[in-house]
């Protein structure tokens, strides 16, 4: 499923809305997760998952092609964790 | 950084602000758009966000595990497990954002 599909989906269960919103709606969910993370918040979806930022510490890496070693510096990365219900539901336990 | 945690109230919030809908419809319109993605998920299908990310399913193999605590051995059954893979834009975002 991509997010054109995702925006069919539910502009179809909404026959009321037009699709232009349909779109502004999803797109503005996405969004609010990826602002989030970026000010270092966590998004706690439950049943679904949470959304968090991870540190990476600054290290010493090499180039694998030269051998050379590079300094990398700290940095942050974008995590996901799977929620307790949806975990259940991809093997099988409904509830 | 702020640290705080939101919520799908923030985000039927944002709906809300976004489009001029109630709070309730904004609320069940996040609701179904986690609702559809988990569907997929389940049905093994991958949901591919662009600009935002990747989920896809891995199917796991059965192994034996061992409890940490007790070093006693267990065995996992094979399973299905959930990645995400943040798109370049959204680590970049994330990286951007957290520097100090």
């Amino acid at each position: 499923m991509i997010r054109s599909e995702l925006i069919q989906k539910i502009a179809d269960e909404n026959p009321h809305l037009y699709h232009r919103d349909v779109e502004r709606i999803v797109n503005t969910v996405f969004n609010e997760v990826t602002e989030a993370m970026a000010r270092g918040d966590r998004v706690e979806l439950r049943g679904f998952g949470a959304f968090s930022v991870k540190q990476r510490d600054s290290r010493t890496g090499r180039n694998p092609r030269t051998g050379e070693s590079v300094h990398v510096e700290e940095k942050h990365v974008p995590f996901f964790k799977t929620g307790k219900l949806l975990r259940d539901r991809l093997n099988g336990q409904e509830d | 950084m702020s640290n705080r945690t939101l919520t799908r109230m923030d985000l039927s919030e944002a709906v809300f602000r976004e489009v001029g809908l109630s709070r309730n419809e904004s609320a069940q319109l996040v609701e179904s758009i986690l609702g559809h993605m988990s569907d997929a998920l389940v049905a093994g299908e991958q949901v591919k966000i662009s600009s935002f990310g990747t989920f896809s399913v891995r199917e796991k193999t059965a192994r034996v595990g061992r409890n940490p605590k007790t070093g006693e051995e267990v065995p996992i059954s094979p399973r299905r497990v959930l990645t995400f893979r943040p798109s370049h834009l959204m680590k970049d975002r994330v990286a951007d954002g957290n520097k100090r």
